[in-house]
């Protein structure tokens, strides 16, 4: 593993012991590969991420773009875009989500099996960007669902969309099967599913979901 | 083509118990229509769609208008006799009088078979609360239906003889019509990073009320 991930807060595996990072590379140029079960399930995970197909606006063909031979976002391994949310490791929330279209983009994600990872693609996704003052605009898709990468641009271009998927893949590496820093999905007390919003007289019901939305303060003079 | 003038002319010899008005467009694009009798609406266009002359077989586009209601101000400029005997006065006599709103379709026709058009047809209805029937016009065109949906449910127009009048881009459970200029959208506007205008005046309601104020600070002086 000679990659070094610049994710704040990501410590090296103890790959064998006491062994110091220092010594794991001298021993891999005499041709010995040291490291752990966790490392290596973690390596695994991150290199054969499977989104799930699906796309809500113009972002969705910066998406499309990047999985094409120009990009190619195999080289990342996350090349097969799944149909079916039972089988799908990331969402990929690209595009305006309305707030018709809400509760439907809440329910795959509660039908997705853990572990399972969220890209907010592009403005609209993260806040409603140009269209935040819509009626029919949901102010962005954290109000309901855990966002772990948020992707700025209007659209994002295909790179930026591979660098947001190597961010996720560094957070992905850093997680532990056990201990304080176990991923998400293994610690016992997280929610993997969310309640799907009901449709309002105007708005959705709640328009956002408390637990896991607080409208930031701005302490701004009246 | 015929003028709409010669179009208008026909139709008064065709339909003699209807009334149609030639709307001009001041602007540039000088794209005249005509206004019909909400009544003789679907006859007329039947006749538009079959008379050998125009056959207007294709209605590209539907939309919809909100008028609301106006206040407007008439000038009217009188000279008065000057009784110390100089010469006229010219008073100028403002009279308000309101404009009544109404709800307002717009139907784009084509003639495929002819290669000519635009025609330009409106149809206006009594008034914006009780008086918001208009015959529909998807009998005639099949093109219409779609879009005659759409102004149902951003405007409130009810198409009456429409196969499936539903709402389309809103939730069935949705009320008001969110295009109509006097809509209020909800009040979610908690934060807002770069309000402006009506925003700004919205999300004032959110801030923090300010910190009482703590002891006054005394004058420096001595």
């Amino acid at each position: 593993m000679s990659d070094t991930p610049t994710t704040p807060g990501y410590t090296p595996f103890p790959a064998a012991g006491n062994i110091s990072d220092a010594e794991r590379e001298d021993l891999r140029r005499h041709g010995i590969l040291l490291t752990s079960l966790e490392e290596l399930y973690g390596w695994g995970r991150s290199n054969s991420i499977w989104p799930l197909q699906f796309g809500l606006a113009c972002c969705a063909i910066e998406m499309i773009a990047a999985a094409t031979a120009r990009f190619d976002i195999a080289r990342f391994g996350a090349e097969i875009f799944r149909p079916s949310p039972r089988q799908a490791d990331l969402m990929i929330v690209s595009g305006t989500v309305t707030k018709k279209m809400a509760p439907q983009v809440v329910r795959l994600w509660n039908q997705m099996p853990e572990p399972k990872y969220c890209i907010a693609m592009g403005a609209c996704a993260i806040s409603g960007g140009p269209f935040k003052q819509g009626y029919n605009v949901l102010k962005g898709i954290d109000r309901f669902i855990p966002v772990d990468i948020y992707i700025p641009g209007c659209p994002p271009r295909p790179e930026a969309l591979l660098h947001g998927l190597t961010q996720l893949q560094e957070k992905i590496r850093a997680e532990r099967v056990s201990g304080p820093q176990a991923a998400r999905h293994l610690q016992p007390d997280t929610a993997s599913e969310f309640p799907v919003p009901d449709y309002g007289a105007h708005d959705l019901q709640p328009p956002s979901n408390p637990k896991l939305f607080t409208a930031p303060v701005l302490p701004r003079k009246a | 083509m015929e003028t709409l003038e010669q179009i208008r002319d026909r139709l008064l010899a065709r339909f003699p118990a209807a009334k149609v008005e030639l709307v001009t467009n001041p602007g540039t694009a000088a794209e005249h229509s005509l206004l019909l009798d909400a009544v003789f609406a679907p006859e007329i266009a039947r006749f538009l769609r079959d008379d050998p002359a125009l056959r207007l077989d294709y209605c590209s586009n539907v939309s919809g208008v909100d008028w609301p209601e106006k206040e407007i101000t008439d000038t009217v400029k009188k000279s008065v006799p000057d009784p110390a005997g100089g010469p006229d006065k010219v008073v100028e006599e403002k009279t308000k009088r309101i404009q009544p709103g109404c709800l307002e379709a717009v139907y784009h026709l084509y003639s495929m078979t002819l290669k000519h058009g635009p025609v330009v047809l409106r149809l206006r209805t009594g008034n914006r609360t009780d008086q918001v029937t208009l015959p529909s016009l998807t009998p005639v065109w099949r093109a219409a239906d779609f879009q005659e949906r759409e102004i149902f449910d951003l405007y409130g127009i009810i198409f009456s003889g429409h196969p499936d009048l539903r709402r389309i881009l809103m939730w069935d459970e949705f009320k008001d019509h969110p295009m109509r200029k006097d809509y209020v959208s909800p009040d979610d506007f908690e934060w807002e990073p770069t309000p402006h205008g009506d925003v700004h005046e919205r999300a004032k309601a959110h801030y923090p009320a300010p910190p009482p104020a703590a002891t006054p600070t005394p004058e420096a002086k001595p």
